[in-house]
């Protein structure tokens, strides 16, 4: 399951010669060589249900996490995406060793970082950096922007001495599009987006290897969100950063992101490059999702089919036997209940080359196109001044079936 | 769309959660929204603490009750400033007078100037105040503080222990700790508060503690790999100390009283000890015949303790981030 660059541009393929020379430079990380920089592997993260006041029983566990595996290859972007409460954050947190996870592993250059402690960890921690979803909580009201964007150095000395930090500093501001006078000022006199500028200065002064951006744009205006999203998209290509990056906002997963993971309460359901998972997604839960983003043009709209999906997502606590979809799915059989499906490539697509052929939790996957292939409506893909990602926007999903896979069921309801 | 105008991008954009990526990024240095406006990057920048400052320097009540605070602290330091004679140089043949020439309060019941009394009275109200106040805040914010940022059985422990001390009756308390110490000094009055003080300081700076270190910053710095101590002293405390500095400051307005009360009660502060409480108890008996002796002592106190609850009031109204 390697990165599929293909929708990349120009400014992509300086980022790369960018990130061919920081490769490069960086002691260690020759041993990469395609191999995945973080591999995360059956991760499970359960939080107890506790009763009693003095002698605590644990009655039950939340399963937030149950089971997740992906790689990270270096350079390259994973995309997680998924309702609210699907665990997704959590998988974030226990990435940068917030959270510890109940069971699994998660490799670091073929290390295991969960078990590690003290300056080990400090060590890792350097190069494995978050960003956060709430700009207005993420950056402590009490100290200046230099302190904050400085506190990485202080932690850790040694990346650079006392005497060059305010200009580290400066440079950081700068290179995140903020005037570096604005050093002394204090969070609450900047706005959301340059808040969250600041927070990725932060992530980046201990020049990490990956970025965790968890919901980086969620808590911006529209507008903004584009501005910080190409901000993420330029310092990846400027510094050879790997990020996963967290959000429930499917437009701006894809625009970023080079592989796509969908989760639903507590696992990963499919997963693929970014054209796979939008333009050929197998399992329904996917579709579901790209069935209800946003169209602006009010004639496709009109056109579309909506996959409505009933009831609520099922308390992790209680998570339903099998296919953890099923309770909500319109294709769901007996089989559901019994076996839980795999997230592997289902037996239809295994000897077809079809894109539809990626990985795919459902024992009934089917192809169902619910966006329109790129290029078809995209008039404004070659503008691209933004970044190079010239994804340009959708004008208007339309809904159809898949000319050469197999037909649809029919959503139940509608 | 071959053509689109900005107004059209954005509008689309916000319609479809699609991004609009003809918004160049690199180019927004934009001015910080607030301050005035064109005063570029020299402007001097403001923390939370220098605007709660600011706003403080503009309270009314914030500036009438600093003023007699100020007053009160400084004639308890020297209260021969203002009181030229010795409070416990009386005349009983002068008891119960009232006011004369030179002895504006009158005298009380053992021939002392009521006058010279207030204002030497002032001084182990104070004290007592003042100490007790930084011993339960030191106490209670330590340790609440601790119990909130570690948990676990620490945090059940403390919790459990302040719930016992909260069902320890003050005055009652006072009545059986104190009558079995002999001394006339403020320090077992200062002992006593403190040991009964420091739970409501405690849940306070607990349950700070606990808010301020779920915030995003703390996690921030935790992935950064900051130590504990780091943690609590560069992001918690700054964050977490102003509900905690609120309540101490209205708490010491009430520490005088109690201590009052408990003088008056005859446990607290002992003659030759001078004292508003002492003076108020013996006053209490000849309300009817020298209602004087009585209404100086009682009215230092309810200006005192006033003093104190309106810094506080104000305080709070500065350090209020919902305020701002």
């Amino acid at each position: 399951m390697h990165a599929d660059h293909s929708g990349r541009k120009e400014a992509r393929e300086e980022g790369e010669k960018a990130r061919a020379l920081l490769a490069r430079a960086r002691a260690g990380s020759a041993a990469a060589g395609g191999d995945p920089i973080l591999e995360v592997r059956d991760l499970v993260k359960h939080y107890p249900l506790t009763q009693g006041i003095l002698i605590k029983k644990q009655i039950g566990a939340v399963k937030a996490v149950d089971g997740v595996s992906f790689d990270l290859a270096a350079g390259e972007t994973l995309g997680i995406v998924g309702e609210s409460g699907c665990g997704k954050s959590t998988v974030a947190r226990m990435l940068v060793h917030l959270e510890q996870p109940t069971a699994g592993a998660i490799k670091y250059k073929g290390e295991d970082i969960t078990k590690l402690s003290g300056r080990a960890l400090k060590a890792v921690r350097r190069n494995i950096q978050m960003v956060f979803q709430d700009p207005y909580t993420s950056l402590n009201p009490r100290m200046t922007v230099g302190d904050i964007i400085g506190e990485p150095y202080e932690i850790h000395p040694e990346v650079a001495p006392k005497g060059e930090r305010r200009r580290k500093v400066q440079d950081l501001l700068d290179v995140v599009g903020l005037n570096p006078e604005y050093i002394n000022r204090y969070p609450h006199q900047f706005s959301g987006g340059q808040r969250q500028r600041i927070g990725i200065a932060r992530g980046l002064a201990l020049n990490p290897e990956i970025i965790v951006a968890d919901e980086p744009v969620s808590a911006l205006d529209v507008s903004v969100q584009a501005q910080v999203v190409n901000l993420l998209d330029r310092l990846q290509a400027e510094f050879g950063l790997s990020y996963v990056f967290i959000a429930h906002d499917l437009s701006i997963v894809r625009h970023i992101s080079d592989r796509v993971g969908v989760m639903y309460l507590g696992r990963i359901v499919e997963t693929g490059s970014d054209e796979q998972i939008y333009e050929h997604p197998t399992h329904p839960y996917t579709q579901a999702l790209l069935s209800a983003v946003p169209v602006p043009d009010p004639t496709a709209r009109e056109h579309r089919e909506r996959i409505i999906l009933h009831g609520d997502v099922p308390s992790p606590a209680n998570p339903p036997s099998g296919c953890r979809f099923r309770t909500r799915c319109w294709k769901a059989q007996e089989r559901c209940e019994l076996e839980v499906p795999l997230l592997a490539v289902p037996a239809v697509f295994r000897l077809t080359e079809s894109p539809a052929g990626h990985d795919s939790a459902c024992h009934f996957a089917e192809e169902k196109q619910v966006v329109p292939p790129e290029g078809l409506l995209d008039e404004r893909g070659e503008q691209g001044e933004s970044g190079g990602c010239g994804r340009g926007q959708w004008a208007g999903p339309v809904v159809r079936d898949h000319p050469g896979g197999l037909r649809a069921d029919r959503p139940r309801a509608r | 769309m071959p053509e689109q105008t900005p107004d059209e991008a954005i509008s689309s954009a916000g319609a479809g959660g699609v991004m609009d990526l003809a918004l160049e990024e690199g180019t927004t240095l934009e001015r910080p929204p607030g301050g005035p406006d064109g005063a570029g990057p020299a402007e001097k920048p403001r923390s939370l603490w220098s605007d709660a400052w600011r706003d403080l320097r503009r309270n009314p009540v914030f500036i009438i009750s600093a003023l007699l605070i100020l007053f009160l602290v400084v004639i308890s330091i020297w209260p021969s400033l203002i009181a030229d004679q010795d409070p416990l140089d009386c005349n009983l043949g002068k008891a119960q007078e009232g006011s004369q020439p030179g002895h504006p309060f009158g005298f009380d019941g053992q021939g002392c100037d009521v006058y010279t009394r207030t204002v030497y009275g002032a001084r182990n109200s104070v004290t007592v105040g003042v100490c007790a106040t930084l011993g339960v805040t030191l106490l209670g914010g330590v340790l609440g503080g601790l119990a909130g940022f570690f948990g676990g059985w620490s945090d059940s422990i403390l919790s459990r222990l302040t719930d016992v001390f909260f069902g320890i009756p003050v005055v009652l308390g006072g009545l059986v700790f104190l009558s079995v110490v002999t001394s006339s000094t403020v320090w077992p009055v200062i002992g006593f508060i403190v040991l009964l003080g420091w739970p409501q300081i405690a849940r306070i700076a607990r349950g700070s503690v606990i808010t301020a270190k779920q915030n995003d910053y703390v996690q921030a710095a935790r992935a950064l790999g900051a130590s504990n101590t780091r943690m609590l002293l560069r992001h918690i405390t700054p964050n977490a100390i102003a509900p905690v500095i609120v309540v101490a400051t209205i708490a010491l307005g009430t520490y005088i009283s109690l201590e009052a009360t408990l003088s008056f009660l005859g446990v607290g502060l002992k003659p030759p000890a001078v004292s508003w409480g002492i003076d108020i108890s013996a006053a209490s008996q000849y309300i009817r015949n020298a209602p004087h002796m009585l209404l100086w002592p009682a009215g230092a106190l309810a200006v005192t303790v006033l003093a104190f609850i309106m810094l506080g009031d104000a305080v709070r109204d500065a350090l209020d981030p919902k305020l701002r």
